[in-house]
């Protein structure tokens, strides 16, 4: 007989879960092992609310196992480490992204590419080795194997760096891998959400210049005076679109509602290449004519592995790259939801675990 | 007033053309441009017959201006050489596959990759630098600049040889640009067709393992027996897919006709690579988590600069990969195009066209 939450293992732990698809959250009793010889125990302070969260909540991929405790841009203090832990010390500040275990022995993990381990463990809603479920950051402590801890840097907020652990480096990673997050580039960032809004800081940092795209002309002013990019295209703007065509390297795609691409592959240049961060739940069109035509290319990419989490979150440290935050205490975090799913929000939900947490504990 | 395609011309020419969307081909009097100083004249021996030309013939892009003498794999007899000619002599024997101009001064053109130029010209049905439209290579004798004109390899049959001036340079492109071509990783090539089977070789020949993937279990002793493929996969079955999951490195989809990209996608390992060579009417359906989940791409690739083809011909002359033909006569033209809409040929029609265009 499979043991309730508060029994799996012998440290208690205090959060919020979604117990069904309403996704409503609510104060949840369950536990975490205790502090492994390779582990890093750290009492969190922040959790950024990602997009990822609330499809989730939602059980929108129709893979959510209730209950289930949200949470992967977490921010803490450590309390605790394992005898052979040497990466952190207690009362460091650490994070802990999406990932909290993978296989450690194919081709990926070898090249530090855990996060496209087919074995990869996420840091909630997935299964550890033992067969208990994971649990996100909307709690009172974690527990990760060291590898999974990233340092967080002196100079680096921890409210507003929190949610660089997920948006930072699901932007960052193909900046870098697809090349053109670089000096003499044009990059396209589609949406201004968590997501696009950190994509343009980090495209500015690695020297690209900057268009964000847009339904939402009155976004303009803020993607131009507040977060830095060069210019702003309205893709409802027939006229502006037909004077984008050709002029990009590379657009970003944050977007996670169904939407049409051959506008987005008509303004590439000729081996331009279009990268989808975002994960719509419906097939989008695919006109194989214009990726033939220019020998264009249209790819994913999922977060990064913990080698490159840890270099975008040093490289942001150094361009004093943060998210744009709005602090929320943990009850108001099913309103905070119902706004997200209307993007109202600039750009990113974080919860103040450290200080609002404890009080919702009956 | 226009003038008549017999009368635009100094050089009478005659070959074969389309008249209508109805793709039926039929003899057709017109006329080539005099040697200019950096032209090629060419005795059209052979010239494959691409699947194009019958999206061509029949208007299925909705972008042809009859008539249309198809034809862009032609291998011919060089007969007369402009001033400034020096790379060839009379009486080489040369190719010219689907372009003949380009600006020669953009960046693409500067970097040997003037099929992406945007003022590309093909070989037939665009307008040429002098207003006048251009005919293909179902026809006795063509004329050509010399830019675009290929050495064609004293090993290469004629007739065999031809198709790989489009369908080989196809599959080579893309195969280099996407890093497709380290020894050992494995191949997927979807689609056993003109292009497919001609994958297939060129797979073998830069060492990688490859897998033929199609619905027509048919296809299969011949796909492992004569190309040469390591396996066969059905499509259509999904335990044999699912076996097959994450156990490719790249794949090369050849095929038009509108199919699911979703379960070649899951064929991939992370970091894997999709390119679509076939031309869809309808766009596909992409289900991006399957790009995401594992950081694979999906690239497009079209023909090959003419470095890059001459490149392609010495390499298949070096490790003998011709395609498959069946040789047909000029005048069986239209039985060949309506078998190619139903793939009932193994693999490419080649007509001989010094020997069967007869006035």
């Amino acid at each position: 007989m499979s043991k309730s939450p508060e029994e799996q293992h012998p440290v208690k732990a205090f959060g919020w879960a979604a117990r069904d698809q309403s996704g409503h959250l609510s104060p949840f009793n369950f536990s975490r092992r205790t502090t492994g010889e390779e582990d890093v125990r750290f009492k969190v302070l922040y959790c950024g609310i990602c997009h990822s969260d609330l499809h989730s909540v939602k059980n929108e991929w129709s893979i959510s196992t209730y209950p289930l405790v949200p949470g992967h841009e977490i921010v803490g203090e450590v309390t605790e480490i394992g005898e052979k832990v040497k990466k952190v010390k207690v009362g460091d500040k650490v994070g802990v992204g999406c990932l909290v275990g993978a296989c450690h022995s194919c081709e990926s993990c070898e090249n530090d590419l855990e996060n496209y381990c087919p074995k990869l463990i996420l840091t909630y809603n997935s299964i550890y080795p033992d067969g208990t479920p994971t649990y996100g950051g909307y709690s009172d402590h974690m527990v990760a194997n060291e590898h999974y801890i990233i340092r967080f840097p002196d100079n680096m907020p921890l409210d507003a760096g929190a949610p660089l652990l997920c948006a930072g480096i699901t932007v960052y990673s193909p900046l870098k891998y697809f090349g053109f997050g670089e000096p003499g580039k044009h990059v396209g960032i589609v949406g201004l959400g968590g997501l696009g809004h950190v994509g343009v800081k980090f495209a500015k940092a690695l020297g690209a210049r900057v268009t964000v795209i847009s339904t939402s002309p009155a976004k303009k002013d803020e993607a131009l005076n507040i977060l830095g990019a060069d210019s702003f295209l309205v893709s409802r703007d027939q006229d502006q679109m037909q004077g984008a065509i050709g002029t990009f390297d590379g657009i970003i795609d944050t977007v996670s509602a169904a939407h049409p691409i051959m506008p987005l592959l008509g303004l590439l240049k000729s081996h331009g290449k279009l990268v989808m961060v975002g994960a719509p739940e419906k097939p989008l069109e695919l006109p194989v004519f214009s990726l033939i035509v220019g020998r264009k290319t249209i790819a994913g990419s999922g977060i990064g592995g913990l080698k490159e989490t840890q270099e975008m979150i040093d490289f942001a440290a150094k361009h004093n790259i943060t998210a744009d935050v709005e602090v929320i205490s943990m009850d108001y975090v099913n309103t905070a939801m119902e706004r997200l799913a209307k993007a109202d929000v600039r750009y990113r939900f974080v919860i103040d675990i450290g200080n609002t947490l404890p009080a919702t504990k009956t | 007033m226009a003038k008549a395609p017999e009368d635009e011309h100094p050089q009478k020419t005659f070959g074969w053309a389309a008249r209508d969307s109805s793709g039926n081909l039929s003899p057709f009097h017109f006329s080539r441009r005099e040697n200019g100083d950096d032209d090629v004249a060419i005795k059209i021996l052979y010239c494959g017959v691409c699947h194009t030309d019958l999206h061509a013939v029949k208007n299925e892009w909705g972008v042809t201006r009859y008539p249309v003498v198809p034809g862009h794999e032609i291998v011919g007899i060089v007969t007369k050489l402009g001033n400034n000619v020096k790379k060839f002599n009379v009486g080489d024997r040369v190719g010219v596959g689907v372009m003949v101009g380009s600006c020669r001064s953009c960046e693409y053109c500067n970097q040997d990759m003037e099929n992406y130029c945007p003022k590309l010209i093909f070989t037939y049905d665009s307008i040429y630098h002098d207003g006048t439209k251009n005919y293909g290579g179902y026809s006795d004798m063509i004329v050509v600049d010399q830019f675009f004109v290929v050495r064609f390899p004293d090993s290469l049959p004629s007739d065999a040889g031809a198709p790989l001036l489009c369908a080989g340079i196809t599959v080579y492109s893309p195969m280099k640009y996407y890093g497709m071509t380290e020894p050992g990783k494995h191949l997927g090539v979807v689609g056993l067709g003109g292009v497919g089977h001609v994958a297939v070789k060129i797979g073998k020949a830069f060492g990688l393992k490859i897998t033929v993937i199609s619905t027509s279990p048919s296809k299969e002793a011949e796909a492992i027996g004569k190309l040469g493929a390591d396996s066969f996969l059905v499509s259509t079955d999904p335990a044999k897919m699912k076996a097959s999951f994450g156990t490719m490195d790249y794949i090369i989809d050849t095929v038009s006709a509108f199919h699911a990209i979703a379960p070649l996608l899951t064929l991939l390992k992370p970091n894997g690579k999709l390119v679509t060579l076939g031309l869809p009417a309808k766009p596909l359906e992409l289900h991006s988590h399957l790009l995401v989940l594992g950081r694979k791409l999906v690239g497009g690739s079209d023909i090959g600069g003419m470095k890059e083809t001459q490149e392609m011909l010495d390499f298949c002359a070096k490790h003998n990969i011709t395609a498959d033909v069946e040789v047909i006569k000029m005048d069986e033209i239209n039985t060949a195009m309506d078998r190619l809409a139903k793939s009932d040929v193994r693999y490419r029609f080649v007509i001989d066209v010094a020997n069967s265009l007869s006035k």
